[in-house]
């Protein structure tokens, strides 16, 4: 179908591209837009896969919660400058020959794929609903949730801790 | 639809400019936002399995929403990270932080 492919690579280039621009922008905050950019077309991505609790979650909690408390740290600290004279001089050349490295890995083995991909199957308009997430979720994988909100609970209290003045004991 | 080859290519893609971010920046904050990045397209081929090979089973769904709930936790925390650094030395210049080498 002519339409998948041209919302295909109309979304990847978005995403590329807004990923390209968060390696160059100067500014921090330009940055994290970019990347905003980026999570929205991979958020669309998902829908495009059938995953829409997927796509919802990504908006929410990536482009929203995750980017806003960048955003926040990034203007409390006013760390806006990015760059500047590295004292590592080996630190960019090596970071482009293991981004390239990976890149070309990837092209060979997409080129040299072996075995044909089994045909899709179709799926219903309903598919993937939240409620069919929610129930494998709280049936199947109940350890693995519960294990995940022990994490977030552990993530705040080390968040609060660890931002906490030490003339605020209490 | 796209061929699954394609959205992992993209993916991959993803996951290079992420690691770039992460090896050649030297603010800590935009060093976090290429593991973000990073993070995000190992959703992306999370996702695109399930769809192309089980979709029958919610695993790979799930695993997307537990990566999801990782991410947010280790951003929580380096950036609480960050800002009790930065309080301590005025600066989040991952090259600057050397208090731990000898």
């Amino acid at each position: 179908m002519l339409i998948d492919w041209i919302i295909f690579f109309g979304l990847a280039v978005v995403a590329i591209a807004s990923g390209i621009g968060l390696l160059l922008s100067k500014n921090a905050i330009y940055a994290a837009l970019n990347l905003i950019a980026n999570f929205t077309a991979v958020a669309i991505f998902y829908l495009i896969l059938a995953a829409p609790f997927i796509a919802l979650a990504q908006i929410a909690v990536y482009a929203g919660a995750i980017m806003v408390l960048f955003l926040f740290v990034i203007m409390l600290l006013g760390a806006e400058r990015l760059g500047g004279t590295s004292t590592l001089r080996w630190q960019r050349p090596l970071a482009i020959v293991l981004g390239l490295i990976l890149i070309v890995e990837t092209v060979l083995v997409f080129i040299n794929r072996s075995g044909a991909i089994a045909p899709i199957v179709e799926v219903t308009a309903d598919f993937g609903s939240p409620a069919a997430i929610g129930e494998s979720l709280f049936s199947t994988y109940l350890l693995p949730f519960e294990v995940i909100s022990v994490l977030l609970l552990a993530a705040m209290i080390g968040a609060i801790v660890l931002t906490r003045r030490r003339d605020q004991k209490a | 639809m796209i061929p699954l080859s394609w959205l992992l290519f993209f993916a991959a893609a993803l996951f290079c400019i992420g690691l770039y971010g992460v090896l050649a920046r030297k603010n800590a904050i935009a060093i976090l936002m290429g593991i973000e990045l990073m993070l995000n397209a190992v959703n992306v081929n999370l996702v695109a399995f399930w769809r192309y090979r089980t979709p029958e089973i919610m695993a790979g769904q799930v695993f997307a929403v537990i990566v999801f709930a990782v991410a947010a936790a280790e951003v929580a925390v380096g950036l609480a990270l960050f800002i009790s650094v930065y309080r301590r030395r005025k600066t989040i210049a991952a090259d600057e932080i050397d208090m731990m080498k000898w």
